[in-house]
């Protein structure tokens, strides 16, 4: 396979696919169109997609320039879910390599396939991003992400190792246990999601080290929305530099996007790519620069061509040029959602999940509110939760079993855990039409 | 036998407390005793009143949520080892207590004890064979002004 190409130290910018990452505009755009055309064919594969174009009669000769994507449907998450488990698949099932999930409203994580290629395709992503944000053959890295249905862990996992570096493959938590094996090991990067970066600062403190004098040089973190005062802080805090990376499982995972040294926004890896910037309400581009729904269309993606997926998250696209080199479309940080979608300690949370948990409750009122605070590093989430005739008892144990039960039903359908304060009759703020649950007091967006 | 006890739902904040008891206090609806269980987060105040109908009317017109739970009164000596005395009894039973809270009359030399028992006639019946006095409702309320 492709080994260490132009990453040598002396180059100013280093790149992992120097060709690819600095194309000429034209000739990656019509790369992508000849990319997008034959992901139509592909896509024909799924009956969903088949369906729909053959009604449109679109074909690969609807396609005469990249704004004729515009002509494509739509894909969105509950496509995706009427499809469950399997349906937008576009290859035998035997030819899959990997099975992804993440998280759904319904408590049934939505799943996504990956042919060999794929993983292939993903590795070389990812790889693209972390030597762009400084990763070196010769490093040594401690993932701190989640290994499992979550992209993240497999995803990087498999990046550092094309790039040649050494993986230690530490998995989320036990931030005691990280903190002995990053003295151990001296990892100079560290791999997981902003919050659980200054989680670690915190608990070095605690254990009476230095978190600036930790071995860590360089962070790669992702997986949650976060801010600039939060780089600064992470960078300041573990005397690092802080790198942004962008993905999402239903369209690879991490790997879309990611931050080179300039660090003036996330390198879209456009030969894989056509990322669209809509309002979310007309579905008409916004111009350059405004923020708006990111749509993306997976151009070599095997197992799950995705067309136009509405990714739901708000950023800006910028196009002007990038003192790295690299001639890609840049997107800003995730500012925001155009649903309800909250992403609590890396795992995405609708809602209405906390809603389905109160319903499996009996006798829990309609009125609830979701708290989501970040009180040290870490997100905290309350759900308050009316008190009502039918819940109330005169004993405690009761009533801190009604507690426990419906704590325990919002970690089996969210997948988080909440704390469940239970309020007096009438405390919560009644809405005349669209109520509004959640209570985010994180501020993230910038 | 038994009496009725209402228990409210409190949130664990300042002036929780207060609130309630003022709202029965405006009705000249006169406390006989409460007990207040609580944990960092919430509390149940249970309070036995003169006119219970009338409290869990005026409460539940105020808004809060107010359960009617029946509980049983035994009085004892008001001297070291009353209660002991008592409870003692209460173990050789083998009856269940969900909880107990007591309190001394003004007048004369009893104690009273307010139990909650998973099975309140069962519990009447055996203290009433061991030799407890059971106190009803009317009697209670002839202790107190």
């Amino acid at each position: 396979m492709m080994s260490v190409r132009s990453t040598t130290t002396a180059q100013p910018h280093p790149m992992w696919d120097r060709a690819a990452e600095t194309r000429p505009r034209a000739e990656r755009e019509a790369l992508q169109l000849e990319r997008l055309r034959a992901q139509l064919e592909r896509a024909r594969r799924v009956p969903f997609y088949r369906d729909i174009l053959s009604h449109r009669e679109l074909g690969p000769q609807s396609l005469r320039s990249l704004d004729d994507v515009r002509r494509l449907p739509f894909t969105t998450k509950d496509d995706m879910r009427r499809q469950h488990p399997l349906g937008l698949l576009a290859v035998p099932r035997k030819e899959l390599a990997r099975i992804h999930g993440s998280s759904g409203t319904t408590g049934t994580p939505t799943f996504v396939g990956y042919t060999a290629g794929d993983l292939q395709t993903w590795s070389e992503l990812c790889a693209r991003f972390l030597v762009a944000g400084g990763l070196r053959p010769e490093h040594t890295v401690q993932v701190a992400f989640g290994y499992g249905l979550f992209t993240g862990g497999f995803g990087l996992h498999y990046g550092i190792e094309k790039v040649g570096a050494a993986v230690i493959p530490v998995a989320a938590g036990n931030t005691r246990r990280q903190l002995e094996i990053m003295r151990d090991l001296d990892p100079e990067v560290l791999i997981c999601t902003p919050s659980y970066a200054l989680t670690i600062a915190d608990t070095a403190r605690e254990l009476g080290l230095e978190p600036r004098a930790l071995p860590i040089r360089i962070g790669h973190f992702g997986g949650e929305p976060w801010t600039e005062d939060m780089r600064r802080e992470i960078e300041e805090q573990l005397d690092i530099q802080a790198f942004n990376n962008y993905g999402l499982s239903e369209i690879i995972g991490p790997g879309v996007s990611g931050e080179c040294q300039a660090r003036t926004g996330m390198h879209i890896q456009e030969d894989h790519f056509l990322v669209e910037c809509l309002d979310p309400e007309t579905l008409e581009p916004v111009p350059e620069g405004e923020p708006g729904e990111l749509v993306i269309t997976a151009l070599t993606r095997e197992a799950m061509p995705m067309l136009r997926y509405r990714t739901r998250d708000i950023a800006r696209l910028y196009r002007d040029p990038c003192p790295c080199g690299r001639t890609t479309m840049r997107m800003s940080r995730v500012t925001g959602r155009t649903d309800d979608m909250l992403i609590i300690r890396g795992v995405n949370v609708f809602p209405s999940q906390i809603e389905e948990a109160l319903l499996r409750v009996e006798g829990t009122t309609p009125h609830y509110l979701i708290e989501v605070s970040r009180p040290g590093t870490l997100d905290e989430v309350h759900v308050k939760v009316e008190i009502h005739p039918e819940i109330f008892s005169d004993r405690m144990d009761r009533m801190q079993a009604l507690c426990d039960r419906i704590s325990r039903e919002i970690q089996t359908v969210a997948g988080i855990r909440a704390h469940v304060d239970l309020v007096e009759p009438r405390r919560l703020e009644r809405f005349v039409g669209k109520a509004k649950r959640v209570l985010d007091t994180r501020g993230l967006a910038d | 036998m038994k009496l009725q006890q209402l228990s409210l739902f409190l949130e664990n904040r300042p002036g929780r407390l207060e609130a309630p008891l003022s709202a029965i206090a405006a009705e000249g609806i006169n406390i006989l005793t409460l007990s207040l269980a609580d944990t960092a987060q919430f509390g149940i105040l249970r309070l036995i009143v003169r006119d219970w109908e009338r409290a869990k009317r005026v409460l539940e017109q105020a808004g809060w949520v107010v359960n009617l739970t029946e509980v049983v009164a035994v009085d004892v000596l008001d001297r070291p080892g009353g209660l002991a005395e008592a409870l003692r009894i209460l173990e050789d039973s083998d009856l269940n207590i969900e909880y107990m809270y007591a309190f001394s009359l003004r007048r004369g030399d009893k104690a009273i004890l307010i139990f909650r028992f998973e099975d309140p006639d069962r519990a009447i019946q055996v203290l009433t064979d061991k030799g407890l006095h059971v106190v009803d409702g009317e009697e209670l309320m002839s202790f107190v002004p």
